[in-house]
C-alpha cells in the first residue's frame, strides 16, 4: 500500500484532540465527580445519568466546535462566582453591589437583553457599511449575551432552590424561561454557523428575532412579572421535562435561523418573476380565507389577527425581494445554510416530539391526546417534512423554499406560542 | 406521492380545525356558539371529535397505505442502489459527468492503480475493479450508502407508528357502532342499569377510561366518553381509593396529587396497595392507572344560616352533590350544594401585584325556587382581609355565563358575623327606630332647640329609616328622584346619607348592647376611625344585602371533608409499535440526514502518448444530493489527486 495516500486520510476526532481538549474534558469531568459526590444522595438514577451523560455531550461539543469549550467554562466559572456571593441568602440579589447590578440571576438576564439588542443594530451597522471591525465586535456582543444568559439562567437554578428545596427546579419550566432559552439557543446556532460559513451578514436577520423574543420577555418581566420563580406544578415534576424541552427549543431556534436565512436569501436575491407573483397571491388570498373562515365561522378571533399579519408580512417581503442584492452572501450558500439548519431543527424537533410522547405517556395517561400543542407539533412537523421532500426528493432549489421556511417561522410560532395564548389544553402551564 | 400530500394536506387542516375548534365539549355549549344550522353540520361531519371522526381515520388509514406501497415498491430499487457499485459505467458516461477531472501521471498502470486504492481507502471508499479488454482499468467506489437505508427507515417508521396508533385508535368501536353492535348511552342512570349494548368487556383489547373514587370507595367500572354519550368499561379487577392526598407548597400552589389504590382481583392471592401519583402511574394487568383529576366525594356539611331580612337563624346540614331544604310555602327553596374547595388562592392586594394567599375554603351551591330558577352563591367560610379590613365574602350569579356579584360583611372585633346581624336585626325592626331618631336629635340639637323642632326631625329620620329598611340605597335614591325637586336633589341626598350614617351608628351600638355584646370603642381617634368604618361597612352591606338575591345567607360552621379521585385506566397495545416506529424514525433522519451518499469513478487507461509507462486517469464523482458539501468534497479530493498521483 502506497505511504503517501495515507497523508491524505482524514484525522479522526481523538487524532484532531490537543491538550485543551484534554483540560477542558478533564475540568468536565472532575466537576461533575464532584458534584456526584457533593450530592448523589439527592439525586435518582436518572438524574446520575444524566450528569455523567451531558458531562460527555459538553465533552463532545467542545471538541467540535473549539469555542464551546469558552463558552462551557466561562458559564461555569462567572455562574460560580455568583453563586458564592449569595452566601446561602436570595435577598443578597439586590444587596450585594456584583449580584445587584452584574450577575444576580436577573441582572445578568437583563444584560442577556441589552446585549442582544446591541448586537442586532451592530450586525445591520456593520451589513451596510462593510466594516469588518463592526462584525467583529457585533459577535464578541452576542457571545456576551450568551453567556450572561446563560449564567442568568444558571444561577436562576440556584435561587430556586434558595426559595425553598422543594421548590428548587431546572429554569425551563415556564414561558418566561424558554423564552431566555430560545434565544440563547438560535443565537448559539447562529454564532456556530456564522463561523463554519465565514460570513457575519447574516446576524443582523437572526438578531432580529431573538430581539422579538427579548422584547417579549421584557414585557413578561416588567408588566407580568413573570420573573418570579414559581414552583412546579405535579405535572411538571418529571425527568421528561429535562430532555424534552431542550430538544424543542434546539428544533425551534433552528427553525427559526432558517427563517432568518430564508428571509436574507428573499431580501438578497432577485425581484419576483410573474408567475412568483401569481403564486404569491394565491399564498396572500388563501391565508386571507383562511382568515375570514375562522373569525366568522369558528369565532377564532385570535387566528384573524394572526393570519392578517402574515398576510401583511407575506406582501411586504414580497414587495422589498433583491431590496439587499448586493450586501448579502452568494444564495447558494444562504440556500445550503437553511437546509442544514432546518435538517437539525427537524431532527431534534422529532426527537423533543418524540421524548413528549413518552412523557405524555406518563404523565396523561397516553402517547398522544391529540392536544393542541401536540397536534400543532404535528403540523410543524409535517411543515418541514414536506419542504425536506421537495428538496431533497424533487431537488427544488430557490425562492419557494425560502418563502416557505420563512413562512413556516409563523407556523412554528403559532405552536410555540399561539397555541399557549388562544388555545386551551393540557399543555396549560405555558400559558400567558 | 402526489396522493399522499394532498391527505397530508387536508390531515393537517382538520387537525388546525381540531385545534381551533374546542373538542368535547357539552352539545349545548355547540348550540348556543355556533347557533343550530353550523351546529348540525358540523356535528354530521363529526367537527366536534374530528381526530375520532370516521374520515380522518380514514384519511389515516389511506395514509398508511399509500405509505406502505411507496416502500414496497422503492425498497427494492433502493437495497439495490446502496448494494450497487456501477461499475458498468461507460467513460462516455463519466464524461457527461459534471463533476470530473483528468490526470496525466508518470506511472504505469498498476503504480497507479495502487496509489488510488489507497487513495480510496484512505478516504474510506470501498470499491470494486473492472478489467476492459482496451487495456484500461475502471475503479467504482462509493461511501454513505447507508443513506438509503435512511428512506426505507423513516418511511416505514410511519407506517409502524400509524399502525401501533390504528390498534389503540377507536377503529375497530367505530365499525361495531356503524354494525349496529354497540350503542353509546346518553342517559345519566347508574352503573349497573347501563345495557348490555353499552359496555365493553373486560377484555377489550385497547381502550382509555375514566373513572371516579370517593374516599373509601372501591369499583369495577370505568366510562369511556364518547360525542355526547359514554360506554362503561367493565374491568378485570376490583380499584378501591383507600386515601386521596392533596400536598401543597408554601404558597399555596398544589405540590402533589396522591391516591393510596388497593387491587383486588380473584387471580390474586392478596390484593395489591400501591400509591399513584401525577407522571407515575401503576400498571396491572397490562391497564396502566393514571392519577388524573380529583374533585369533591361528598364532604359533609354544618351551616348556620341567618335569615337577612328578620332576626331568624337555623342550623342546617348537607352534603356536596345532595340536596336541603330552606323555608316553606311558596318561597321555599332547594339548596343544590355543588362544591366545596379547601384551598382557595387568591391575590387580594390593591393592584394585583401582591403575592397570592391561601384564603381558606369555600364552597358552591345553588338556591332554586319553586319555579326551577335557580341562582348560583360562592360562599367562604373565613372572613377575609381587604385593605386592611374583614369581611365575610359571599358572591351571587343568576347564570353561568355571568360573573359573580359579592356581599362583602364586615367582621367584628371577634371576626364573627354575630354583630352585623345584630346590626341589621335593628336596621329592620320599625320599634327601635324611635329610640334611634330620639337620640340623634339630642345628640344633634342637644337643648337648643324646641320640642317641635325635635320632633319634626325625630319624624323624618324614622321616615328616613323605614325607606331605607325597604331597599338600602337603591330605594332611597328612588324616594329622593319621587319627592324631591332636581335642584335640591344633591343637597337632600347629602343630607341623609349624613343622617343614615349617624343613624346606622346608634343602630349598630344598639344591637350590640341587645346582644350583650362590648360596646363600640370610641377611647381614641383610631378605634373611633375604626368603629366608623365598621358602621360604614355595614352600611353599605346591608344595603347590598337587598341585591343578594335569597334571604338566607349561610355560614360554614363545620365540615368533613370528603375527596374522590380521578383515575384514568388506558390499556394501549399499540405502544409498542410507536415507540419502534419512533425509534426508526430518529435512526432514519439521522442517516437521511448525516450519512452523505458518494460514488467516485476512476478510469485508468493507458497514455495516449507513445511512452508506454504513463497513465492517464478520468476522475469523476457524484452523489445523488449537490449541495456544498459535496462541491467542497470535490474540490478537495481532485486538488489531492493531483500531487498524490505526479509525485
Amino acid at each position: 500500500m502506497s505511504t503517501d495516500a495515507l497523508n491524505y486520510k482524514p484525522q479522526s476526532l481523538l487524532q484532531r484532540l490537543n491538550w485543551p481538549d484534554y483540560l477542558y474534558a478533564s475540568l468536565l469531568m472532575v466537576g461533575a465527580l464532584f458534584a456526584y459526590n457533593k450530592y448523589a444522595h439527592f439525586m435518582d438514577i436518572y438524574e446520575v445519568s444524566f450528569l455523567f451523560i451531558f458531562t460527555a455531550v459538553f465533552s463532545w461539543l467542545g471538541w467540535q466546535w473549539k469555542a464551546m469549550r469558552g463558552l462551557t467554562m466561562g458559564v461555569a466559572v462567572v455562574s460560580l462566582f455568583s453563586i458564592s456571593l449569595y452566601h446561602g441568602d436570595q435577598a443578597r440579589a439586590t444587596q450585594a453591589f456584583l449580584l445587584k447590578y452584574l450577575i444576580s440571576s436577573q441582572s445578568a438576564i437583563m444584560w442577556m437583553n441589552v446585549l442582544f439588542v446591541l448586537a442586532m443594530v451592530t450586525y445591520w451597522f456593520a451589513l451596510f457599511t462593510r466594516s469588518v471591525f463592526a462584525g467583529k465586535v457585533a459577535s464578541a456582543l452576542t457571545w456576551s449575551a450568551v453567556l450572561m444568559g446563560f449564567v442568568g439562567l444558571m444561577v436562576r437554578w440556584y435561587e430556586s432552590y434558595l426559595i425553598a428545596p422543594e421548590v428548587g427546579h431546572i429554569p425551563i419550566s415556564n414561558l418566561y424561561e424558554v423564552f431566555i432559552l430560545f434565544s440563547l439557543i438560535t443565537a448559539l446556532l447562529y454564532l456556530h454557523y456564522e463561523q463554519k460559513f465565514k460570513t457575519k451578514q447574516l446576524g443582523g436577520f437572526v438578531l432580529l428575532i431573538i430581539s422579538a423574543a427579548v422584547g417579549f420577555i421584557l414585557w413578561y418581566t416588567f408588566d407580568r412579572h413573570a420573573n418570579n420563580i414559581q414552583p412546579l406544578v405535579p405535572a411538571l415534576q418529571s425527568y421528561w421535562m429535562k430532555i424534552h424541552v431542550p430538544a424543542n427549543f434546539i428544533g425551534y431556534g433552528s427553525f427559526s435561523l432558517a427563517a432568518a436565512v430564508g428571509w436574507a436569501y428573499l431580501l438578497g436575491n432577485q425581484p419576483v418573476s410573474g408567475a412568483e407573483k401569481k403564486q404569491l397571491l394565491t399564498a396572500t388570498g388563501l391565508t386571507l380565507t383562511a382568515a375570514i373562515f375562522g373569525t366568522f365561522v369558528l369565532h377564532f378571533y385570535p387566528f384573524f389577527t394572526w393570519l392578517l399579519w402574515a398576510a401583511l408580512f407575506i406582501l411586504g417581503t414580497a414587495t422589498a425581494q433583491g431590496v439587499l442584492v448586493k450586501f448579502l452572501p452568494k444564495p447558494d450558500l444562504l440556500d445550503d445554510l437553511m437546509y442544514k439548519s432546518i435538517a437539525v431543527g427537524f431532527a431534534f424537533f422529532t426527537i423533543a416530539t418524540i421524548l413528549g410522547a413518552f412523557w405524555a405517556a406518563e404523565a396523561w395517561g397516553g402517547y398522544w391526546s391529540w392536544d393542541p400543542k401536540e397536534t400543532w407539533a404535528l403540523i410543524v412537523w409535517l411543515n418541514y417534512a414536506a419542504w425536506l421532500h421537495l428538496r431533497m426528493v424533487k431537488g427544488l432549489r430557490g425562492p419557494v423554499l425560502a418563502w416557505w421556511a420563512l413562512i413556516g417561522l409563523l407556523v412554528t410560532t403559532f405552536a410555540f406560542l399561539g397555541v399557549n395564548m388562544f388555545l386551551s389544553g393540557l399543555h396549560s402551564y405555558g400559558t400567558l | 406521492m402526489r396522493f399522499a400530500v394532498s391527505m397530508l394536506s387536508l390531515l393537517g387542516i382538520a387537525s388546525v380545525i381540531g385545534t381551533v375548534l374546542k373538542q368535547n365539549q357539552v352539545y349545548e355549549d355547540y348550540i348556543i356558539k355556533f347557533g343550530q344550522f353550523w351546529f348540525q353540520s358540523f356535528e354530521k361531519i363529526g367537527l366536534f371529535d374530528v381526530y375520532h371522526s370516521l374520515w380522518f381515520l380514514v384519511i389515516l388509514l389511506f395514509l398508511v397505505i399509500s405509505t406502505s406501497l411507496c416502500v414496497t415498491r422503492n425498497s427494492p430499487m433502493m437495497l439495490k442502489e446502496l448494494k450497487a457499485f456501477k461499475e458498468g459505467a461507460t467513460e462516455k458516461s463519466l464524461r457527461a459527468f459534471e463533476h470530473k477531472k483528468n490526470y496525466e501521471i508518470p506511472y504505469d498502470h498498476a503504480a497507479t492503480k495502487e496509489k488510488l486504492l489507497s487513495f480510496l481507502s484512505a478516504k474510506n471508499f470501498r470499491y470494486k475493479l473492472k478489467a476492459h479488454p482496451d487495456g484500461s482499468e475502471l475503479i467504482a467506489a462509493k461511501a454513505g450508502s447507508y443513506q438509503r437505508l435512511g428512506y426505507i427507515l423513516t418511511h416505514a417508521a410511519i407506517v409502524v407508528i400509524c399502525f401501533g396508533g390504528l390498534l389503540d385508535g377507536n377503529l375497530p368501536l367505530k365499525i361495531q357502532e356503524l354494525l349496529g353492535h354497540k350503542k353509546i348511552e346518553t342517559l345519566d342512570i347508574p352503573v349497573g342499569e347501563v345495557a348490555k349494548i353499552s359496555r365493553l368487556s373486560p377484555g377489550n383489547p385497547s381502550f382509555r377510561a375514566n373513572m371516579t373514587l370517593n374516599e373509601g370507595a372501591a369499583g369495577n367500572t370505568a366510562f369511556v366518553r364518547i360525542r355526547d354519550g359514554y360506554l362503561v368499561q367493565d374491568l378485570p379487577f376490583s380499584i378501591a381509593l383507600k386515601d386521596f392526598r392533596m400536598e401543597n407548597y408554601a404558597t399555596g400552589q398544589p405540590k402533589s396529587f396522591e391516591s393510596d389504590l388497593v387491587i383486588t382481583d380473584p387471580a390474586l392471592a392478596q390484593p395489591i396497595a400501591t400509591t399513584i401519583r401525577v407522571n407515575h402511574p401503576f400498571t396491572y394487568k397490562g391497564i396502566a392507572i393514571y392519577q388524573s383529576d380529583f374533585q369533591d366525594g361528598g364532604t359533609n356539611l354544618d351551616f348556620n344560616v341567618f335569615n337577612l331580612f328578620n332576626s331568624e337563624t337555623q342550623k342546617l346540614s348537607g352534603a356536596i352533590f345532595s340536596k336541603s331544604d330552606l323555608g316553606a310555602g311558596a318561597h321555599a327553596l332547594k339548596v343544590e350544594f355543588n362544591d366545596f374547595r379547601l384551598f382557595n388562592i387568591l391575590n387580594l392586594s390593591p393592584d394585583g401585584k401582591g403575592k397570592p394567599r391561601n384564603v381558606g375554603p369555600n364552597i358552591t351551591y345553588k338556591l332554586r325556587d319553586q319555579q326551577g330558577q335557580a341562582r348560583e352563591y360562592v360562599t367562604y367560610m373565613q372572613p377575609m382581609q381587604i385593605e386592611g379590613q374583614y369581611y365575610f365574602i359571599s358572591g351571587m350569579r343568576e347564570t353561568v355565563q355571568d360573573e359573580f356579584h359579592y356581599l362583602r360583611i364586615p367582621a367584628d372585633e371577634d371576626g364573627s358575623l354575630e354583630s352585623f346581624m345584630q346590626f341589621k336585626s335593628v336596621m329592620l325592626n320599625s320599634t327601635y327606630y324611635p329610640e334611634i331618631a330620639h337620640r340623634l336629635a339630642s345628640a344633634t340639637f342637644g337643648n337648643k332647640f324646641d320640642d317641635a323642632t325635635k320632633t319634626q326631625f325625630e319624624q323624618s329620620v324614622v321616615q328616613l329609616l323605614q325607606t331605607f329598611a325597604k331597599g338600602g340605597y337603591t330605594h332611597l335614591a328612588e324616594a329622593i328622584e319621587k319627592r324631591v325637586p332636581p335642584a335640591q336633589r344633591e343637597k337632600a341626598a347629602q343630607t341623609y346619607v349624613k343622617m343614615i350614617n349617624a343613624a346606622g351608628f346608634e343602630a349598630y351600638s344598639m344591637g350590640l348592647a341587645a346582644a350583650k355584646l362590648p360596646a363600640l370603642k370610641l377611647n381614641n381617634v383610631k378605634n373611633s376611625e375604626k368603629s366608623q368604618r365598621l358602621v360604614l361597612d355595614s352600611l353599605n352591606a346591608f344595603s347590598d344585602t337587598f341585591f343578594y338575591g335569597a334571604p338566607y345567607y349561610l355560614q360554614l360552621a363545620h365540615y368533613e371533608q370528603k375527596q374522590a379521585s380521578g383515575l384514568q385506566l388506558t390499556k394501549s397495545p399499540g405502544q409498542f409499535w410507536v415507540y419502534l416506529g419512533s425509534a426508526l424514525l430518529v435512526l432514519g433522519i439521522f442517516s437521511m440526514f448525516y450519512v452523505r451518499e458518494r460514488r467516485i469513478w476512476l478510469l485508468i487507461k493507458p497514455s495516449a502518448y507513445v511512452n508506454i509507462n504513463h497513465s492517464q486517469v478520468l476522475f469523476a464523482m457524484a452523489s445523488n444530493r449537490k449541495n456544498l458539501d459535496f462541491e467542497q468534497e470535490f474540490k478537495l479530493y481532485s486538488e489531492q489527486l493531483q500531487p498524490l498521483l505526479t509525485a
